[in-house]
């Protein structure tokens, strides 16, 4: 979404085959006839389930299977329609399921850039380092011994409050760990729910935390140079020294 | 937060054990990543040609796999237990 209203042509397919979600988050669920999978097979054309984004019209979403297991993807089918897909659009992004199964691993076999999505906890970190090893060596960059994929961390449900009280690990605690490059944080917010219960993404939210450093995190991956926000307790010195709860 | 926390700085909390736990873990995790996946079956095939002749136990025998630049190692540790009484 952040890249569509950048101006650039953007894709978005939902890996999670069985479990789909991505049409709930983006609002557009009523509005899928056809899948990923239906693509695969041949049964419809990439133009007829590409839906079109009610907010952005540069932005298309095409909707996981949500009968099928992950094995109705195939490598060839998957490389196929991305091939398609990048005539025309500038970004394809492939959100991939959590896990280590047969759809995280075909959405990041053709990447060329991966977001390691993560939260400040042992399970979440773990699990990163586990996914930056299989991207260093079974995808497909990986493979052909080409350049190697450019890997991104974005730190989510940070809360600042609870990093200054060493209840959380921070985002240098974090970076320490997976040594990657910091594309951003966003901070624990109220509004990321309020997103996903209308189904609008929290990047439209414009005056919410979260839409903003998502907004960021979009601008820095184009190349923009912002600052890093919403890592430090946003309350101020005489707060704290005041005690306020 | 109050003005009094500024005094018991010292309190650790649990971030620093979790942070201290994955690190191990992570280093653990990825020392044994690039080695052959073969190595856990060698291993265990080892183990038991060694048991027809030796009364070792589970823990006896350790394999590792190192790589250096030009050359890959293949190292194999086995503790043979104590001789505490005479052969029969």
């Amino acid at each position: 979404m952040g890249l569509a209203k950048k101006g650039h042509k953007t894709a978005v397919i939902d890996f999670d085959v069985g479990l789909r979600n991505l049409d709930l988050i983006m609002g557009c669920e009523r509005r899928v006839v056809y899948d990923f999978v239906n693509v695969i097979n041949g049964e419809a054309t990439l133009n007829q389930a590409l839906i079109r984004d009610k907010n952005c019209n540069l932005l298309y979403i095409l909707p996981a299977s949500q009968t099928r297991d992950k094995d109705a993807l195939s490598q060839e089918g998957v490389g196929k329609v991305l091939d398609e897909l990048k005539k025309d659009f500038k970004y394809i992004v492939c959100d991939s399921p959590a896990g280590i199964e047969k759809g995280a691993h075909l959405a990041m076999y053709f990447a060329d850039d991966a977001f390691v999505v993560t939260n400040p906890e042992v399970s979440s970190v773990r699990d990163s380092d586990r996914m930056l090893g299989i991207l260093a060596s079974k995808s497909r960059r990986a493979v052909d011994n080409e350049e190697p994929i450019k890997e991104y961390l974005l730190l989510t449900r940070y809360s600042p409050e609870r990093v200054k009280l060493g209840e959380m690990l921070s985002v240098d605690d974090v970076q320490d760990i997976l040594s990657l490059h910091l594309l951003g944080v966003i901070p624990e917010s109220k509004s990321v729910l309020n997103a996903s219960n209308s189904g609008t993404p929290v990047i439209l939210d414009e005056k919410s935390d979260a839409g903003q450093a998502y907004a960021d995190i979009v601008a820095r991956y184009l190349g923009e140079n912002r600052p890093h926000r919403f890592i430090d307790d946003k309350k101020g010195f005489f707060r704290n020294l005041f005690g306020s709860k | 937060m109050s003005l009094l926390d500024y005094f018991r700085t010292s309190k650790v909390g649990s971030a620093s054990v979790a942070k201290e736990r994955l690190q191990i873990l992570v280093a653990h995790e990825r020392s044994s990543r690039n080695q052959p996946s073969y190595l856990p079956q060698l291993q265990k095939e080892l183990l038991e040609v060694i048991q027809k002749y030796i009364n070792v136990g589970q823990d006896a025998i350790s394999v590792s796999f190192e790589q250096d630049e030009n050359q890959e190692t293949l190292e194999l540790n086995i503790v043979l237990p104590e001789i505490n009484t005479k052969n029969t």
